[in-house]
């Protein structure tokens, strides 16, 4: 395996007395497509600075490939960064741009053209070599940006919000065409994003972050299955969130009395005790939505009424007012629209119904 | 849709310049074509024989110079002002440090250069305190002499290649900076081969700002130079005042005209290669696009700054 391992332990780092990153650390395994989530202003740049060389931290340290880098300028780490404004040099070719850090090597001239032209067909603009950045759409310049951090051969690469600028169509496109480059350069990706869509469709391994702090690292599915913190159930994708007080507990199943809803059955392995306040947490999508009444064993049943159907294509959400009062979103796929499926509409009444099992636990204070 | 009036828009301008530039200018020119009078003036009857009286060793003398003192000076103040106008650009309170560079136009340019003379002269103020430190009883001759006009030529006309490499450095993306350090170059690199083919324009008319008053400058070698620091300004002076030659004078004026507009030709026009990088480095506009006021900024960069109209 190519790349490096990246190993982040107990950085802090604070600007005047505002703290951007506080004991963070991670462990990044070589070749991994590491995405660094979080909403903005959580401290996902000043980590990636910090692992770039352009943030000193103020204690901790960072390690790559197991020695300590602290104290490194950046042209002496082997990373190199993809900026989030693409940092292109405006007085320079295509070419040159991509060409920079071999010129600044020395690189023999055939060499580099050699080089260049062989990344910028890996990000397929060979013919667009002779054109100033100012004369590039803004996918094209982000490929230049990609094309340029890879061509040193770093053992890492580090990308900031490298798809922020791009439209929604064009940022689907770039983020398979990183995931390619990913498979076929094999080196380590730490990548930047606040859009979990992004960080849970190519990566290896999340770490969500909030308020300079890492609330959970996992896989994609562990972060949008198992939630940590209710922040991170929140953060990734829609969620329903309920507050309760646990009543009873019998092996695993609790039983939850919750305010505007009633009584719930929880079934999570997380250990609390009876009084305990818990936050539990169902996605939308593992809520059934019908007219009839459910049956089941281990199944928690509420009736209500429609109060906003949102038809979007592929499926419709619904949001349902239950009859305690609260509110609960869910999700019906039109797989089988064709077949004709009652439709549900607004103000119709409807059933919800979800299994104990997917409810997931993600806070608890006792008493 | 509005109509495009843009030629119009300069004939306020277009008559200034018409008035006080060109038909002076032509005056010069005509008054160099005419015979001298005998105690200054001209005789209204054409010769050439101030164009002859120019080709002539001592005037060539001065001339290079000339040149060499302006090549000298413009070259020491674009050192001193590259990194000044970026710590200028970098610093939190730009408001603040671009007043401290304006504050000496508040004083007249004689003034200031008095104020020097009372600094270095024999009996200025540095001798003295030498003197009272027992230190050099004699004292320094700093004054009248080449470098001493170098050295107060540079004083005089720094702010002006100051304020345009601010305004242009200012504009400039110091994440290309960090860029260009990530992909492997030294602090200094990032500098000579990223921030400066980016901030050429403002390079440019800081050059022309500086050099081209101080190839014509009088008053400084006058006050601070000895004889031997004479500058084609000076020879000009002394044809008008004491020599009392006019066509002469203006033969040389109109020379000096000519070479600072070869030279500025050759400067700042020359055709870059490739025809698209015409559009990315305009030479002679300002960097802000305009012809005076260079503490504007342009569109959609929020960030306060003073007006021009504030601090000018
Ligand atoms: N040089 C600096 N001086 C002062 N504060 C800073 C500096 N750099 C970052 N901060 C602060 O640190 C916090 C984290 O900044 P950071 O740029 O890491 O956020 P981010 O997670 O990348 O956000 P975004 O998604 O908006 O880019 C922010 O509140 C920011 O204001
Ligand atoms: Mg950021």
């Amino acid at each position: 395996m190519k790349g490096s391992d990246v190993t982040v332990s107990n950085v802090s780092k604070s600007f005047g007395g505002f703290t951007a990153l506080k004991d963070v650390s991670l462990e990044i395994k070589k070749g991994e497509f590491y995405s660094l989530l979080g909403p903005s202003g959580c401290g996902k740049t000043t980590l990636l600075r910090a692992i770039a060389g352009f943030e000193d931290p103020d204690s901790g340290t960072i390690l790559i490939d197991g020695s300590d880098v602290s104290g490194l300028s950046p042209d002496k780490r082997h990373c190199n960064t993809v900026f989030q404004s693409y940092a292109l040099f405006p007085h320079l070719t295509v070419f040159e741009n991509v060409a920079f850090p071999l010129r600044i090597k020395k690189t023999p001239t055939r060499l580099i053209k050699e080089l260049v032209m062989k990344h910028l067909s890996l990000v397929q603009l060979e013919g667009h070599a002779e054109k100033k950045p100012s004369q590039l759409s803004g996918g094209q310049k982000q490929r230049v940006a990609i094309a340029r951090a890879l061509i040193n051969e770093p053992s890492v690469l580090l990308l900031d919000e490298p798809l922020s600028a791009l439209d929604a169509k064009l940022r689907q496109h770039m983020l398979m065409e990183l995931d390619s480059i990913h498979d076929k350069v094999g080196i380590t990706f730490i990548y930047v994003t606040h859009d979990q869509q992004e960080a849970l469709s190519v990566s290896d391994r999340i770490a969500v972050m909030n308020a300079g702090l890492v609330l959970q690292v996992g896989s994609p599915q562990q972060i949008y299955e198992n939630p940590a913190t209710e922040f991170v159930a929140r953060f990734i994708g829609e969620t329903n969130i309920f507050r309760g007080k646990v009543l009873s507990r019998k092996g695993t199943l609790n039983v939850i009395e919750v305010e505007s809803f009633g009584q719930l059955l929880v079934d999570d392995e997380t250990p609390v005790e009876v009084g305990d306040t818990i936050v539990v947490t169902i996605r939308p999508e593992k809520i059934r939505i019908s007219n009839d009444e459910p049956s089941g064993d281990e199944l928690n049943a509420v009736r209500g009424v429609v109060e906003e159907p949102v038809y979007s294509g592929f499926q419709t959400k619904y949001i349902v007012r239950v009859e305690g009062g609260g509110r609960l979103t869910t999700f019906r796929q039109h797989a089988n629209w064709s077949e004709g499926i009652p439709d549900i509409e607004w103000k119709d009444e409807v059933f919800l119904s979800f299994s104990a099992r997917d409810l997931v636990i993600v806070e608890k204070s006792p008493g | 849709m509005k109509r495009n009036l843009g030629p119009a828009y300069v004939a306020p301008q277009a008559l200034w310049l018409t008035i006080f530039f060109a038909a002076p200018l032509l005056i010069i020119v005509a008054y160099s074509f005419l015979r001298k009078g005998l105690y200054g003036g001209v005789e209204t009857s054409f010769s050439i024989q101030a164009w002859a009286d120019i080709a002539n060793p001592t005037l060539l003398k001065v001339t290079l110079k000339t040149l060499w003192v302006s090549l000298a000076a413009t070259i020491i103040i674009i050192l001193l002002a590259l990194p000044c106008g970026y710590s200028i650009a970098r610093s939190k309170n730009q408001a603040l440090r671009l007043f401290l560079v304006i504050v000496p136009f508040w004083t007249n340019f004689l003034v200031r250069i008095y104020a020097w003379i009372s600094i270095l002269g024999n009996e200025g103020f540095v001798n003295q305190a030498l003197r009272f430190l027992g230190l050099k009883a004699e004292g320094f001759q700093f004054l009248y002499n080449q470098g001493a006009v170098v050295f107060v030529l540079v004083y005089m006309y720094l702010p002006y290649a100051i304020l345009p490499l601010f305004s242009t450095i200012d504009k400039f993306d110091f994440t290309l900076l960090e860029a260009a350090r990530d992909l492997g170059s030294t602090r200094m690199q990032s500098y000579t081969k990223v921030m400066l083919p980016n901030i050429k324009g403002g390079v440019i008319t800081a050059v022309l700002f500086t050099f081209i008053p101080i190839f014509g400058a009088y008053a400084v070698p006058l006050l601070i130079g000895g004889k031997d620091s004479y500058m084609l300004g000076n020879v000009i002076a002394d044809q008008l005042t004491k020599t009392r030659n006019w066509p002469l004078a203006s033969a040389i004026s109109m020379s000096m005209t000519l070479l600072t507009a070869i030279a500025v030709f050759l400067f700042a026009f020359k055709k870059p290669k490739e025809q698209q990088a015409v559009k990315d480095i305009d030479p002679l506009s300002l960097p802000n696009g305009k012809t005076i006021g260079f503490f504007h900024r342009g569109p959609g960069q929020g960030k306060k700054k003073p007006s021009g109209k504030g601090v000018a």
